[in-house]
């Protein structure tokens, strides 16, 4: 035992030193690589060149990776060899803990996630720093600033929220264990993706930053970023996405987004960044909106910053209370330092980010595009008023109210819907201006979709009132199927016509034709396969307002039904292992009086720490999920209370995000040369936009 | 040949539609309805977990059976939704309601989503108004000043090109 914690102890030390080389390797690459910017930009002559100057501080952010990675493995290390010598993992393991829990230990807590944090933005920074060839000036800015983002981490893990703290007094024989929430397999991946977005967003930053700094000439550098912030995006949408499964499957609420502080925290920037890969699309194409495009960035980039504040800082009520501490004054000063930064380099190099053209016309590509942003910003507005106004007004008149689900379903609802309506307008309308002959010939059939979708929807009884009042829900469902429908339609049309095209120039089938367009531009063509995931996702969301539940104490062989479904109690049964106990109820589900399946909702009890969790039984099918959980037991009968939901169209919503990883994988392939590319296209038949030049 | 539909064709056929779904929507709307289901989703369980009333779902919860049952009593004593809503803000705090009011300062957090979003709309138009005329001033002083042949040139290649193309 002695020897044990001899081993854990120079384990921390080892990891403690990691943390503190780091912390140094840092800082140094931030002040060498500033001092040799700044001695490229006026020229001067020193004994050292300026260039060698910013390879050694390259060389040092690479090394600093390495140093971050040492500590992380450290801490890893400790959670598997049960080292309860150290305070974070007695608080976040204990013995009985599985691997791949013991791994998602280093984020689940306030410091481990500290050490992710730093982790990734340092692996962000050793493959931006290997790949420094392709513009070395522009990456050395980029590098020096994502190095004083990483001085600002390693000082917090190094003085506010270290990592390796020993336990006072003898280590104790077991941990505390992991927050019971946390014991999903989607929770090993969840905050992991969740973080790789957030900080994934910090290179496109860097970038721009950098890029204004030096009065970088032309727009390659969106072209270098363009990959960086698809893929950050895609890493948050993910891990977005699967933190809703998460919470549908985890807390039996029957729900997966209850517009919780930490949820906005993490939808906000994801909005921003959807208007920056939109908005940027405008510089690349014709040098316009570049003060913006710079200022969505910057934002993107606090607001990732204000998500961990109000993550950590405890500033608002949130479910997620697993990961507060005291370090928001740290995030206080560190975003106030950055805002000041932009700002200063905004006002000095102003001049640098003049358009080099304007709006042609108010309905047009461009002029969706700035649509696009107003209402992707103004839902970030209203998120983050709503998530801040419980603050607001405690401070203004001394009362905490809630801004909960209501609040948003009647504010943020409507603006979604009208997002979802610019996603099928904005692609077909053409660049610089467009002519009502155009605009009829392009939403002829997107029009007639949505009447169709909207008098059958109220022809099958999707109506905006139940029991004779009127639902809001029940509206905005109705509303949104139909936008829906008239979004596909307009999507599914772009296809079909520059495929049309391209199958009667080459003689392919419709099938191989929209492979050959969709490779031929693969921009826009991904892009308009992520349009085409957001609208199943719509679709899903929309059925929510179809919900229905029963809650009943089950005897056995009792039964309760729920749309087409009866479910019959058959018993229930235990079972136990090292980490907890396990009771399930078994109930056979009767459709039509036919036995289908069975379902075995669970609830655990965590031996180490003695609290109660669900397991939901889920059956999935495309028109609804059957969701069953097993609540407990009433105290006074000893029967288990089994609640059952009915919820519509939710598979869709998991289905839309596969359709917008694939559309973006899609996106960041190359597209086919333009010299294998060009085709004759027949005017009459041509689609809104040539097919074929491009992006999207 | 047919003759293909006007602007103001489209118009009324447009306007016949929506007026036909706005009957639509009215028809079978009555004053009955869940004010049960309605007032449980206004109102938020006490007991700390974050939850809507009506969806609050931990077995045992200190507060939730209790906060239902006063509810369902304010609905058989006749109170209206107004009345049963103050009582619950007069015996929690306003916290118990699960959005802002209507009233007092509460009505900013109401306001301010619409006033931001329809003065970003204006500015966004405006904007977008103030760029297109500038530019099309600037293009008839161009074509002003143009050599009649060079002009002459310019307007074939628009009429060749279509004003409606991509890049």
């Amino acid at each position: 035992m002695m020897g044990e914690n001899h081993v854990g102890d120079q384990m921390a030390a080892f990891g403690s030193l990691c943390l503190l080389i780091a912390l140094a390797l840092a800082a140094y690459n931030l002040l060498a690589g500033a001092v040799a910017l700044r001695l490229l930009a006026t020229g001067r002559q020193t004994a050292v060149s300026p260039e060698r100057l910013a390879d050694t501080a390259r060389r040092a952010g690479i090394a600093g990776f390495v140093a971050v990675t040492m500590a992380a493995f450290v801490l890893v290390w400790s959670a598997f060899a049960n080292d309860f010598s150290i305070e974070y993992i007695y608080e976040h393991c204990n013995r009985a803990l599985p691997g791949p829990y013991k791994f998602a230990a280093l984020w689940s807590g306030q410091e481990g996630s500290l050490l992710l944090w730093a982790w990734l933005l340092g692996t962000y920074g050793f493959v931006l720093r290997l790949t420094h060839k392709q513009d070395v000036k522009l990456y050395a800015y980029a590098g020096t600033i994502l190095a004083s983002v990483q001085v600002f981490l390693l000082a917090i893990l190094n003085f506010a929220a270290p990592p390796f703290s020993l336990f006072q007094g003898a280590p104790p024989e077991d941990g505390r264990g992991l927050n019971i929430l946390l014991q999903y397999p989607e929770m090993v991946i969840h905050p992991p993706m969740l973080y790789l977005g957030y900080v994934g967003f910090t290179v496109p930053f860097a970038f721009a930053l950098g890029a204004l700094m030096m009065r970088y000439p032309g727009e390659k550098w969106i072209r270098i970023t363009r990959v960086w912030t698809m893929v950050t995006w895609l890493f948050l949408t993910v891990g977005i996405f699967l933190g809703m499964h998460w919470a549908y499957a985890v807390l039996g609420w029957g729900g997966y987004w209850g517009w919780d502080p930490v949820e906005n925290a993490s939808f906000m920037p994801w909005l921003t960044g959807t208007a920056f890969l939109h908005s940027v699309m405008m510089q690349e194409k014709k040098g316009m909106m570049k003060s913006w495009n710079v200022w969505l960035i910057f934002s993107t980039f606090l607001l990732t910053l204000l998500g961990t504040l109000l993550t950590r800082a405890g500033l608002v009520s949130s479910v997620h209370a697993f990961a507060q501490s005291s370090i928001g004054t740290w995030f206080v000063v560190f975003m106030g330092l950055v805002l000041a930064v932009c700002i200063f380099t905004y006002v000095l190099q102003r001049s640098h980010l003049k358009t080099e053209h304007h709006l042609e016309s108010l309905v047009s590509r461009e002029s969706s595009f700035l649509f696009n942003n107003l209402v992707l910003l103004t839902a970030c507005f209203v998120i983050l008023w709503g998530t801040l106004f419980p603050i607001l007004s405690e401070y203004v008149v001394g009362n905490k109210v809630t801004v909960g689900a209501p609040w948003y379903n009647i504010v943020a609802v409507p603006i979604g819907i009208f997002l979802l309506l610019l996603t099928g307008v904005g692609p077909l309308l053409p660049w610089r201006a467009t002519s009502f002959k155009s605009i009829r010939r392009n939403f002829v059939l997107p029009v007639i979709a949505f009447w169709v979708t909207l008098i059958v929807c109220l022809a099958v009884g999707v109506r905006p009132w139940v029991d004779g009042a009127f639902d809001t829900g029940h509206f905005y469902a109705l509303v949104a199927f139909s936008v829906a429908a008239a979004v596909m339609t307009a999507i599914v049309s772009e296809f079909l016509r520059g495929a049309g095209v391209i199958s009667r120039q080459t003689g392919r089938n419709l099938f191989s034709a929209t492979y050959l367009l969709t490779r031929r531009n693969t921009r826009r063509y991904g892009g308009y396969l992520i349009h085409i995931g957001v609208v199943v996702i719509v679709i899903g969301l929309a059925g929510a307002a179809f919900n229905r539940n029963i809650e009943s104490e089950m005897a056995l062989h009792s039964k309760m039904s729920i749309g087409p479904y009866t479910l019959e109690c058959v018993g229930a049964t235990q079972d136990t292992n090292p980490n907890y106990d396990s009771e399930y109820a078994l109930l056979d589900v009767y459709r039509n009086g036919k036995k289908q399946f069975q379902m075995a909702p669970e609830k655990r009890v965590y031996l180490i720490s003695g609290q109660p969790e669900t397991m939901v039984a889920i059956h999935s099918l495309p028109s609804w999920d059957l969701y069953v959980v097993y609540e407990g037991s009433n105290p006074d009968t000893g029967l288990p209370i089994i609640k059952a939901f009915l919820n519509p169209l939710v598979g869709w919503i998991w289905a839309g995000l596969v359709v917008i990883v694939v559309g973006t994988l899609i996106a960041l392939v190359p597209s086919l040369s333009p010299a294998t590319a060009s085709v004759r296209v027949p005017l009459r038949a041509a689609p809104t936009e040539p097919a074929l030049k491009g992006g999207h | 040949m047919a003759t293909p539909l006007g602007f103001n064709s489209w118009l009324r056929v447009a306007q016949a539609a929506a007026l036909a779904i706005a009957v639509w929507f009215t028809l079978g709307a009555t004053d009955a309805g869940s004010r049960y289901t309605d007032l449980n989703h206004r109102l938020m369980c006490t007991c700390g977990c974050a939850e809507i009333l009506g969806e609050c779902n931990h077995v045992g919860c200190p507060n939730s059976t209790g906060e239902l049952d006063e509810l369902k009593t304010g609905i058989a004593s006749g109170l209206s939704d107004k009345e049963i809503l103050n009582s619950f803000v007069g015996k929690y705090g306003a916290i118990v309601l699960a959005a802002p009011s209507g009233q007092g300062f509460d009505v900013v957090a109401w306001i301010a989503p619409f006033a931001v979003f329809a003065a970003a709309t204006l500015g966004t138009i405006l904007l977008v108004r103030r760029w297109t005329v500038g530019r099309t001033q600037a293009v008839a002083v161009d074509m002003a000043a143009m050599d009649p042949a060079a002009r002459e040139l310019r307007e074939k290649i628009r009429r060749e090109t279509g004003g409606d193309g991509g890049i």
